[in-house]
């Protein structure tokens, strides 16, 4: 039995209506009680996009859809949204009263779909799952309704190739890390489908899906469901980066898997990585007397709250290339067990001189009591989400926010993945340190 | 016949006990006479987009409660915005007298499918003694959501056992969002539980502890209650769970806005015998001197208030007249809750403006009160005139867009969030004042009248956005009514 969650670090199901927002001229409605689309709104805050937050439609399902169905209300919502908003796209989703009720939300949607109409459904009742699983299903719903079949013999684009990384909004930086890893696959010679954001090019970018060569999914398992689907449906084969790949080693790892896994032209890829790494160290070797001379205190260990895909990627990272030594890890995405095994792994083999302990819970509240009670010499460094701010006070710790929810801190365009990434992530940590001087 | 009933578990919804409605469009007298012959008829919408619901608006009134925990009772999804309140309580501390804000104690029982298939009896039951372990918390709140009442768990049943068990309260707040399409029955929910559960009756009565129901506006009335000798006891942000057992021992309870404090001021008054004010919040001249003076007379402090009112008028009226020669004409439309909507109109009136139309979230005929005194709205339409353009409309945005479109007027004044965009995407300087008592008595309209000022004055920012921003809304819709998808009454006649 799934325990009580204090200090919730994500939100339900529904919550991937983000994941509608992140599309170009995409539209959600929701077919749910009133105050879903505002919870999911205040969870992310400044997140409303094209038509999120109040402009999304919803039916505001009530006691009279309760007890007598709502598919009616439905249809009307759907036929008042394609008069009153722009959309390229419509992507019903459903909460906990229209899943319990049961209402046909397939029938109604077919029903404007078979009139041409770009709309799709999606199950997504809040007790079903939580947004970084319903995130695929929003997905593989696009992608089953919208993109539609391909023949087998459908024309493949040997330089395409579809590319799911973060879950949009719940990963805040998830605008300049798509950015960036477009930047990079370029840089390898592959013209990438980012699907979401302004990189992206929206709704006809997804019809193409089916014409690329193959997928790169980069996420320890959240998104596995959805390269499944697509090896499954139009026979793509998929290539799996377990974690966010931050700073210049870890870069360099991605950049070689895909090209081993993609069979490109080794001595291209060499050049890219090669190139981008060295101005990568140009800035560490500048820094690197500010870190082992600055004699006012620096943190030197830290602990992350985070979610499995940035624990590991932000330990590789900050031991290995700056020099910050992890501490007791948080996962707190709900990952399900049968993925923890792998990313144990990953984690331990950050080095192979320490053990770096983690613990998987979405209960918050326990991993700042865990917190709490750690002694380490030194002074640490705690990075996690709003909820943390406060700990961090408590405990004298340094502290970045940088998971979900960001009350306060605002994220445009940063991001900390890549080469890129890494140098940014470097500067809010020294800079966040820095302003503790006066 | 009352509206409290304490005995039962839940409060009625606001549609069921007062009558109250999201849907008008008119004139704001046509609206109150309406009201007032029993006449008010919801009109539905066949299109909508996104509301709020009870169960954020219950959250409200318990998680700011200093000494307090919550469990959502709920999918995870259920509390996802209450980081927010978390947020609040910290940096509005300051302004309250709470210096060291302790982190917010939220949970979320985390209802998963098979709860869904099997009840989530069992988990509220572990959620609570967990909860009380982790925090010792003096008070455990447990909130209702859609999936939890759907499914029919045992929330006031199980909450009654904790009780027992435990020996601090745990309270049920019943505020399942479906239930109702006015976010401000959740308030009502969680007045209800916190009269229905932690009040007490009154050891002794404290003859100079004023009752204030209110959000988190900055502490005003130590200042204004100290000159005549009362002392607020702001209920509930900021109280401890001991402080609203004692609420009432206190000899009035007020209002800063009727709507909020409805439920809360009405049960105090029939089950603790604290008498309520009946006068609608104190904003705009007329209707603050009425207040005061209904204070004076309620607390035999006549006397006190003539001198206080007099000390007011002469400080601050000189500034209100000046700041009138500056926005003598300007136009205004108003988005806001009932009633401070309706206090917002009276404060632009004063200050020489013309509020050309309002979208007031939703209009309650008359409050748990009973009283006409307490109809800001007919009292505003009364010292100042009609109000044209009288919208009642739950926020939503597309009326918004398609009026604003229209009205273009000089200012747009909002009160919740979400409202000013399009206010700025139309190059419309648009401002949100967020401290409910910023506004209040004769110092309010000065305050106000700088903010508005400063907001018309300082344009570039909007005017900017209008070159560049995005619109969704299609040309049809910016060229139909407003109301196009307002529909008659349920009952098929038209209004």
């Amino acid at each position: 039995m799934a325990g009580i969650i204090e200090q919730e670090r994500y939100t339900c199901a529904i919550g991937a209506m983000q994941t509608v927002v992140a599309i170009p001229r995409a539209v959600p409605i929701l077919h749910s009680g009133p105050g879903c689309g505002t919870m999911v709104a205040g969870f992310f805050e400044r997140a409303s996009g094209y038509a999120g937050g109040s402009t999304a439609p919803c039916t505001n399902a009530g006691e009279n859809e309760v007890v007598f169905g709502g598919e009616e209300k439905l249809a009307t919502v759907i036929e008042g949204a394609n008069q009153v908003l722009d959309s390229d796209l419509q992507v019903v989703l459903t909460g906990c009263t229209t899943g319990l009720v049961g209402d046909d939300v397939a029938r109604v949607v077919k029903r404007f779909r078979e009139q041409g109409r770009p709309i799709v459904h999606v199950e997504t009742p809040g007790f079903r799952s939580n947004n970084y699983v319903s995130h695929s299903s929003v997905v593989n719903a696009i992608i089953d309704q919208y993109v539609g079949d391909a023949p087998r013999n459908v024309p493949r684009n040997p330089d395409l190739v579809n590319v799911f990384a973060t879950v949009p909004y719940q990963d805040q930086f998830w605008k300049g890390n798509l950015r960036e890893l477009k930047r990079i696959l370029r840089g390898i010679g592959l013209k990438p489908n980012i699907l979401f954001g302004p990189e992206s090019g929206g709704v006809a970018e997804w019809k193409t899906i089916p014409n690329a060569r193959f997928n790169i999914l980069v996420s320890p398992w959240a998104g596995l469901e959805i390269v499944r689907h697509l090896e499954e449906k139009y026979g793509q084969p998929w290539f799996q980066f377990p974690y966010l790949p931050i700073g210049g080693n870890e870069t360099a790892r991605f950049v070689r898997g895909v090209a081993e896994f993609a069979e490109l032209d080794p001595q291209r890829v060499k050049a890219f990585w090669k190139r981008e790494e060295a101005g990568f160290y140009e800035e560490i070797q500048s820094l690197a007397t500010f870190l082992l001379e600055f004699r006012y205190g620096l943190p030197s260990y830290y602990h992350a709250i985070h979610d499995a895909s940035y624990v590991v990627g932000l330990a590789r990272f900050l031991l290995n290339e700056v020099g910050i030594v992890p501490k007791e890890q948080f996962v707190v995405d709900g990952v399900p067990e049968a993925h923890q095994e792998a990313i144990r792994a990953a984690l331990a083999a950050t080095s192979d001189k320490r053990t770096i302990p983690v613990t998987f819970d979405p209960d918050a509240g326990k991993a700042q009591d865990a917190i709490r009670a750690a002694q380490h010499a030194g002074r640490g460094l705690l990075i996690g989400s709003g909820w943390d701010k406060l700990l961090a006070k408590e405990k004298g710790l340094d502290f970045l926010s940088a998971s979900a929810p960001s009350p306060y801190r605002l994220v445009l365009t940063t991001g900390y993945l890549g080469y890129e990434g890494g140098l940014r992530l470097i500067e809010d940590i020294y800079n966040g340190v820095l302003a503790t001087y006066a | 016949m009352s509206t409290i009933n304490l005995r039962t578990p839940s409060a009625p919804v606001r549609e069921a006990r007062l009558g109250s409605i999201t849907g008008y469009q008119g004139t704001a007298s046509d609206l109150v006479q309406c009201a007032r012959r029993g006449k008010l008829k919801e009109r539905e919408r066949s299109f909508s987009q996104c509301l709020g619901c009870s169960t954020a608006n219950a959250a409200c009134t318990v998680i700011l409660i200093q000494d307090a925990a919550v469990i959502s009772h709920g999918p995870v999804g259920c509390s996802a915005c209450y980081h927010e309140f978390a947020f609040v309580y910290r940096v509005n501390g300051d302004h309250r007298g709470v210096v060291e804000p302790t982190q917010r104690r939220i949970f979320s029982t985390n209802l998963e499918e098979k709860d869904a298939v099997f009840g989530g009896n069992q988990k509220l039951e572990a959620a609570i003694r967990e909860v009380h372990q982790r925090t010792k918390a003096a008070a455990i709140f447990v909130l209702t959501t859609c999936a939890s009442g759907i499914i029919g768990d045992d929330v006031e049943g199980i909450t009654t056992q904790a009780e027992e068990e435990l020996g601090i309260p745990v309270v049920a707040v019943f505020c399942e969002g479906f239930r109702s399409k006015i976010w401000t029955s959740g308030f009502d929910a969680g007045y209800h539980a916190i009269a229905r559960r932690l009040v007490k009756p009154p050891r002794k009565k404290q003859l100079d502890l004023i009752n204030v129901v209110n959000f988190w506006g900055a502490d005003i009335f130590s200042d204004l209650f100290g000159r005549i000798g009362l002392r607020p006891n702001y209920l509930t942000p900021y109280a401890t769970v001991e402080q609203l057992a004692r609420s009432s021992e206190a000899v009035a309870t007020i209002q800063i806005c009727a709507t909020l404090g409805s439920y809360l001021g009405a049960a105090l008054e029939q089950e603790f015998g604290v008498p309520e004010i009946k006068a609608a919040a104190p904003y705009g001249v007329a209707q603050t001197e009425r207040w005061w003076r209904e204070l004076g007379r309620m607390t035999g402090r006549e006397a006190a208030v003539e001198k206080l009112l007099q000390e007011e008028r002469e400080r601050w009226l000189p500034r209100v007249a000046a700041l009138r020669g500056q926005l003598e004409g300007k136009t205004a439309y108003v988005t806001a809750g009932a009633s401070h909507g309706h206090s917002i109109i009276a404060v632009l009136r004063e200050l020489g403006m013309e509020v050309q139309g309002a979208a007031v979230f939703h209009h309650d005929p008359l409050y748990d009160n009973g009283s006409e005194q307490t109809d800001a709205l007919a009292k505003v339409v009364q010292d100042s005139g009609d109000v044209p353009n009288y919208n009642v409309c739950n926020k939503q945005e597309y009326e918004l867009v398609n009026i604003l479109n229209r009205v273009r007027p000089d200012v747009l004044l909002a009160r919740h969030g979400g409202m000013t965009l399009w206010g700025g995407k139309f190059g419309i300087p648009s401002l949100l004042v967020g401290d409910e008592h910023f506004s209040l008595g004769h110092r309010g309209i000065v305050n106000y009248g700088e903010r508005i000022l400063d907001a018309i004055e300082n344009d570039e920012f909007v005017k900017n956005l209008a070159r560049h921003a995005i619109n969704p809304y299609t040309r049809w819709w910016l060229d139909q009514n407003p109301f196009h998808y307002l529909g008659g009454c349920r009952d098929g006649r038209d209004h």
